[in-house]
């Protein structure tokens, strides 16, 4: 693929992107969010059309006009998310859109069995392929559905994040399949943020930011700190400059412990969280995608149940059953994605801002309305929302002033401990920087602020304190002086703590 | 040019009302009689009152199908009460508040059970209500044996047919029914609530509205206004049918919330409007039949209102 380019309306999401892949390779595809990659798998696949751009497949140019027509000329594709059919049998979906037939267009069931059970057999799987797929694990499933792609013949197989929902053993058994794949001569374009796979089974990686290719490399001439600096768009040779956020450097009283996480473990996500929060401090949370920010953040606020692991509050242990629990101890949770879990769109930026508040503004059941529009007119002076009064529906409101409003709607409730997930995620430079002044302020009275965010220097120059996720584990915790962006890369990609990694670096 | 559409989707209920008033004050003979508004006022009383029920249950997203079943449950239970088929009635006023009382939180149970099963089991809430709505009447039909239970005791009667004021006494209980859940909606902490959980229900959960508790509330009050508008039915046609005590009356309610422009899909509702929107339909109806249009026609009519209200939804959200 050369010089791709694809936009959605006025968004760019590719510019000159490409990508090679050798017969019998494995290449990695890496990128943060947004980064380009799934755009670039859906143009090969056929799902997308590109706008510009060259594509040569086989020697010959290439225009798939659809998955289907890709995958008979020899492109398959496997998703995260299973595509077959859980209730039909195993050799049904293998042979879906293609059965075997006999005379009179009977389905030739022996003969399907039989190709299903050669074909399964040849990545040793052993299974009853007259039951349902849905009778069996994930990892089965995606095999079959591997099994399936390589039936179509197919000489380039795009895996989107396969493992994802796969525990170790499973990923294990995976990942041999790919080998196997290798050793037929087809090439594999595997697509994953958990860097050790990465390094078990590829080739070579391609890594794209922002909708370019920006660095093409054998995967073992580059270490997994030049990978991470490689998405996240740093140059490992530049020491920053500070300044590129409004967060202060100013000293601070950091109070006694407010929140203790020992061991926390969510669903197959999150295995292993310990970090604790002090009264007045800001601790980060950093980790690459998929590292289980999210799911820790959601489990200690008991948005989700957690599935192991002690939670200390406030000197006591704690076993909220709802956010609601949660929120009563004084904790508050801003969520990651402002439209889908934040705003309720078609209300008012009154009764957003308020609506955790609202059950102590009554007067004998009814809405003390006086009341609510005092506070709600105080936060929107102390926040800085820019509205054009207390009723005007949120969703009229830019992405920053939503924002501020569900910050508002936490920093009303007088909270002792604020989880924020990606506070100024896809929000203007402007209210970013007022956002994080703002989570500065109030932390400077004492607020504990639980922070998680992609964008490094956020956490970098906001945290008083990090503690690194990697694979659904926190792999270290970095005290004031020790927090730089190379040092959170670092944990990031190694999970290693201490200063080894770092010299060979500045080395090389 | 004064763009005049937010306006009109604001106050297009009400004005269809009125237009539709001084249409037939200028058209429609003997219109402006006090007959002509009891005639058309106990034809959409019970509407209104299940529609309000409604209304709350369609604001928190959802949908009630079981209306129509659980009047026909409260309908058919009451008469065992004051008739003195299931036991002795010593003193006809006692009767008739048991008959009253009983199948009205009988329905709200009900309601309770939709809600629970919608809670408990993840499931749509047009599957859940959909239980009821089959299993409902047969529930009715079994507990009267099918039979339709005829009776005369106007003291019970005067709930539906009696006047306060001129007024007929059913006409009242509307009133006041839409009167409180306006309120409820609009000043109260669990209107919010009802209104966050069908706006955005995981932002509503995140913020600690009991989200469970408020679908529980909607449906139970969706089953005690149903209970109601079942008990009217009776004592209107001075009779039971659990065979068609509230047939097709979920249409009817859904058809008023829709025309009087609550939203569907959940997070804004009016009851105001549900009255305005149950008013229209019943007011075009008359129209057509006062003027010599047969009701087959209204029938379309009506279709062909309730896509109007839709559409003008659909127009605010491009």
């Amino acid at each position: 693929m050369n010089a791709i380019d694809k936009s959605f309306g006025s968004v760019t999401a590719l510019s000159a992107a490409h990508l090679e892949i050798m017969p019998a390779e494995v290449m990695a595809l890496v990128g943060q969010n947004g980064a380009g990659k799934s755009t670039m798998i859906k143009i090969l696949n056929g799902a997308f059309r590109l706008d510009r751009g060259s594509i040569q497949f086989d020697g010959k140019p290439w225009a798939a006009g659809s998955p289907q027509q890709a995958q008979r000329a020899g492109v398959s594709t496997i998703f995260q998310e299973i595509n077959l059919i859980a209730y039909r049998t195993v050799a049904e979906n293998i042979y879906l859109g293609r059965e075997l037939k006999r005379f009179a267009g009977l389905l030739d069931w022996e003969k399907m069995n039989q190709g299903a059970r050669a074909l399964l057999a040849r990545f040793s799987i052993e299974l009853d392929v007259t039951k349902p797929l849905g009778d069996f694990s994930t990892a089965i499933q995606q095999m079959v559905a591997i099994a399936r792609a390589v039936s179509f013949d197919a000489k380039l197989v795009i895996m989107d994040e396969p493992t994802s929902s796969l525990d170790e053993a499973e990923v294990a058994v995976l990942l041999n399949t790919v080998r196997q794949l290798k050793s037929e001569g087809v090439a594999v374009v595997f697509v994953s943020h958990k860097l050790d796979e990465l390094y078990a089974v590829c080739d070579r990686v391609t890594v794209m930011r922002d909708g370019r290719t920006v660095a093409v490399s054998k995967m073992a001439d580059m270490s997994k700190l030049q990978l991470v600096a490689a998405m996240l768009g740093r140059d490992l040779a530049d020491v920053r400059a500070s300044g590129a956020t409004a967060f202060g450097e100013g000293e601070k009283a950091i109070g006694e412990e407010l929140l203790i996480a020992k061991s926390v473990a969510v669903g197959r996500r999150v295995s292993d969280a310990s970090f604790d929060v002090r009264k007045g401090e800001i601790v980060g949370l950093a980790g690459l995608l998929g590292s289980g920010r999210t799911e820790t953040a959601r489990a200690i606020f008991a948005a989700d149940p957690k599935s192991k692991g002690e939670v200390r509050f406030d000197g006591k242990a704690t076993n909220f059953k709802s956010p609601a629990d949660a929120i009563a101890a004084g904790l508050g949770y801003c969520s990651e994605d402002r439209k889908v879990q934040g705003i309720i769109p078609d209300m008012s930026v009154a009764d957003n801002l308020t609506l955790a508040l609202l059950p102590t503004l009554t007067k004998m059941g009814m809405i003390d309305e006086a009341q609510q529009r005092k506070i709600v007119l105080r936060f929107i002076k102390d926040v800085g929302i820019k509205c054009s009064g207390p009723g005007q529906k949120i969703r009229e409101l830019s992405g920053g002033n939503q924002q501020k409003v569900l910050l508002a709607r936490w920093l009303c409730m007088d909270p002792k401990l604020l989880i924020l997930d990606e506070p100024t995620r896809g929000i203007d430079v402007g209210a970013k920087g007022e956002i994080q002044s703002l989570i500065q302020q109030f932390a400077d009275k004492g607020l504990g602020v639980l922070m998680i965010s992609s964008e490094l220097e956020e956490i970098v120059e906001g945290a008083d304190r990090v503690f690194v996720l990697r694979d659904g584990q926190v792999v270290a915790e970095l005290e004031h002086s020790e927090i730089s962006e190379q040092a959170v890369m670092r944990a990031m990609a190694h999970g290693a703590s201490k200063d080894t990694e770092f010299i060979e670096v500045q080395h090389g | 040019m004064v763009d005049y559409s937010p306006l009109l989707r604001r106050y297009g209920v009400f004005l269809a009302v009125v237009l539709l008033i001084l249409f037939n004050l200028a058209v429609t003979p003997h219109f402006a009689t006090m007959q002509t508004l009891s005639v058309n006022l106990t034809q959409v009383c019970t509407i209104v009152i299940v529609g309000v029920g409604m209304t709350l249950v369609i604001a928190t997203g959802g949908i009630d199908l079981s209306v129509g079943a659980l009047m026909a449950i409260a309908g058919a239970m009451s008469p065992m009460f004051f008739t003195g088929e299931l036991f002795p009635v010593p003193n006809i006023y006692l009767g008739i508040a048991l008959g009253i009382v009983f199948p009205i939180i009988i329905a709200s149970f009900f309601g309770l059970f939709n809600g629970w099963l919608i809670n408990r089991f993840s499931i749509q809430p047009i599957i859940a209500t959909l239980v009821l709505f089959i299993a409902g009447r047969g529930i009715a039909q079994v507990s009267t044996n099918g039979d339709l239970q005829v009776f005369k005791v106007p003291e019970f009667q005067a709930i539906a047919i009696g006047r306060v004021l001129g007024v007929p006494f059913q006409v009242w209980i509307m009133v006041v029914v839409v009167i409180i859940a306006a309120f409820v909606l609009r000043r109260t902490v669990f209107g919010r609530q009802v209104l966050a959980v069908g706006g955005n229900e995981e932002a509503a959960r995140l913020s600690g509205v009991p989200v469970k508790r408020v679908k529980l509330i909607v449906y139970a009050v969706s089953g005690f206004c149903s209970g109601i508008a079942g008990l009217i039915v009776i004592a209107m046609n001075s009779a039971a049918d659990a065979n068609l005590i509230g047939l097709g009356m979920e249409l009817d309610a859904i058809a008023a919330v829709a025309v009087g422009g609550t939203l569907l899909t959940g997070g804004r509702a009016t009851i105001l409007g549900t009255l305005l929107g149950a008013l229209i339909i019943q007011l075009v109806r008359y129209t057509l039949l006062a003027n010599g249009v047969p009701d087959a026609a209204a029938l379309v009519v009506k279709a062909g209102l309730i896509i109007l209200a839709v559409w003008l939804q659909r127009q605010e959200h491009a």
